[in-house]
This record gives structure tokens, sequence and C-alpha cells, in this order.
């Protein structure tokens, strides 16, 4: 790839999803990229960022997109947070909710954290009498969606975070893949979405995971993205980030809980776009 | 990964060897010559401190029923073949080896 093809890559992918691309990574790019163009039935990765130039091809543009955004995942994923969730947030939730328990994660690439989520609340049902959760993902990628939604996972997907006792307990084998039990699979509400789009009329959550999401934006796209999730979070609602995504300096409608890595409420009469 | 290591060929000789020097933790295949591993693993959690390790099974047996089986028989994780340094490294972490 050439200095001008990676520079054009580059901006589209800023401009429509906020993730920012390491122009030096040239490898990293063109492996990405390099699938897309078969697909598309082009010789290689040229001729495809040569067609997107000239007619601006919405259905080649996404692909791009969707690319090169980070689909890095696994269950149970840094842990820390599913704990916080069950030790901290869970009975807090579960004593003061009338309705269902609102969550959404955000960034869900092939599914595994909604998963985890959805198989930790069945695992606190017997903590918590009659406890409800209505469990949202999102995803910009319209391909992982599918597969996160078809619950079907390999064997070495299974075996990265998710101990083997809950893999015998929910998961099925069906010839060289495991899938995920009807039960947890329905748990799990699917949407498409892109984080650079207006949320308005999204919401209100109960807890927010998005985690190693905001670290792919730049500063601008971080705050916007961040004060959005925001607007979106009960006013006693948890959004959790990843464990090295801090948002000091960034913006004053959230601030950390004390001594919970990763784990913001609203800031008090914060004011965000609702 | 920081673990001193010793080998054993077959589960009795690897029963021999805990019986003189119990180990933290045991990487156990399932299918060995003499005593298999789920055999070896009902034996250890009989002996004098033979709870005491933290034992992770590392074979091709890939079916629910034997991961059902090894947890059943005192086993704290199941690694199914062929696996990663990743997939290595998440599983000692589950069982608080790392």
């Amino acid at each position: 790839m050439t200095a001008q093809e990676i520079a054009f890559i580059a901006d589209l992918v800023r401009r429509r999803s906020g993730v920012v691309v390491d122009v030096e990574k040239t490898y990293l790019i063109e492996s990405r990229l390099a699938p897309v163009a078969r697909r598309e039935g082009f010789p290689g990765v040229s001729g495809l960022i040569r067609e997107i130039a000239e007619r601006r091809d919405e259905k080649l543009i996404w692909p791009v997109v969707e690319a090169m955004a980070s689909t890095e995942t696994l269950f149970f994923r840094d842990r820390t947070p599913f704990d916080q969730l069950r030790n901290d947030i869970l009975p807090v939730l579960a004593r003061t909710r009338q309705d269902p328990i609102r969550v959404w994660s955000v960034g869900c690439a092939t599914g595994q954290e909604p998963y985890s989520l959805a198989m930790l609340i069945d695992e606190e049902r017997s903590a918590h009498a009659g406890l409800r959760v209505d469990l949202f993902a999102s995803d910009l990628s319209e391909r992982c969606l599918e597969k996160a939604h078809s619950g079907l996972y390999t064997q070495f997907e299974v075996q990265r975070g998710l101990p083997s006792r809950l893999l015998i307990k929910y998961f099925d084998k069906v010839d060289d893949a495991w899938v995920l039990s009807p039960r947890i699979r329905q748990m799990v509400r699917w949407r498409r979405m892109n984080l650079m789009s207006d949320l308005k009329g999204v919401g209100p959550f109960d807890v927010i995971f998005c985690r190693n999401v905001i670290s792919a934006f730049e500063d601008v796209t971080r705050k916007a993205v961040l004060e959005q999730l925001a607007s979106t979070l009960a006013p006693d609602g948890f959004l959790i980030l990843g464990l090295s995504e801090p948002v000091l300096g960034l913006t004053e409608a959230l601030r950390p809980v004390p001594g919970r890595r990763g784990l913001y409420v609203r800031t008090p009469n914060s004011r965000v776009a609702a | 990964m920081g673990f001193e290591v010793a080998e054993a060929a077959d589960g009795l000789e690897a029963l021999a060897w805990c019986r003189t020097a119990m180990p933290e933790a045991i990487l156990l295949d399932w299918n060995m010559p003499e005593l298999n591993g789920l055999e070896f693993l009902l034996q250890l959690r009989r002996e004098r401190g033979g709870d005491g390790p933290v034992v992770v099974f590392c074979t091709v047996e890939n079916t629910p029923e034997r991961i059902g089986q090894a947890l059943e028989g005192g086993a704290n994780e199941f690694i199914m073949k062929p696996f990663d340094s990743e997939i290595l490294h998440s599983k000692f972490s589950e069982v608080g080896l790392l």
C-alpha cells in the first residue's frame, strides 16, 4: 500500500467510526483489508481503495470501516468488571429497582462480553430472588453481530476466559464447534450501532459496559462518546470502562468510583445532553 | 511462567512422585499408560496432602462428558488440545496460579 492509500483509509475510518488507525502499522492495515478486497472481488487492496475513492459506494465503505475496528475479545475479559457487577452493582440494583435492570454491552464484537454477562446474571439468580435483567448488545460491525447472534464458538474461543464449569453448564458441542444454550442466547438483544451517531432515544441504562472501545478514538471523539454514554445512563447507573481507559480531564459528566478501577458514575447535577 | 517443572511418564510414576514431594500444581494428560489421568486424579485426592495441588487437565479429550468427569473428580480446570500460550495463561489465571 502507498502512503497515500493508507492516509485515505485512515481518514475514511476516523470520519465514519471515530477509530484512529495507526498509519505506521502498514502490515496490520493490509492484513485487515485483504480479506475485504477478496470478498468484494478485487485482485488486491489497492483496487478496492481506488474503487471507494472514485465511487464512494457505501456497500464497500462499511466493510472497510468495520474491518479496521478491533474485534479482539474474550469471555470474562479482565475478570475485575464482572466481579464488580456481581459484588458491588447487582446487589444494589436488585434492591432498588422495581423494573428489570437494563444492561448495555457497547462494542460487543463477537458477543463474548454480553454472553459472559448473561451467564453471570443467570448464575446470580439464586442470590437475588426475582432478579430480572434486560441485556442489550451493540457493535458497529454487522459481521461480528451475525457471529455473536449465532452463539457458535471455536474450541480456542471457549477456552479463553471461560471457566470449564461454565462451558459444560451453558454450551453443547456440535461437531468441532461449541454452541451456547438458546436460553442464554435469548437473554441478549442485538443492535448495530455507531457511537459516532446521535444516541438520542437510547437508554436509560442501569449499567453500561464499554470496555476497550474509547481507547481507539482520539480525545475529542472520546469526550463526545463519553458524554453521550453519560446521557444514556440512569442517574444512579454505572459505567464500566476498560481498566486502562481513564476519563480524567476528558469530561466532567462522569466520576470514578473510589477503589473500583474502571467503574464510573454520573457526576451529580452534571449537564449532559439528554 | 516461573514454574519449576518435573515430568512423569505415566499415572503411577506421577503418584509415586507426589507421595515423595507433593507439587503445587499438576498439568495432567488423560490418556496415559498404567493409570489414566482420571484414575490418577481420584487416587491423588485420596492421598495425604492430595487435596493441595491445583490440577489442570491438558488433553486431546474434548467432550463435555470428559470435562464433567474431570471436574467431578476434583480437577480445577481443563485444557483441550490444541491450545496456545494465551489459553494456558487464561486457565492458569482462572485457578489462581498466575
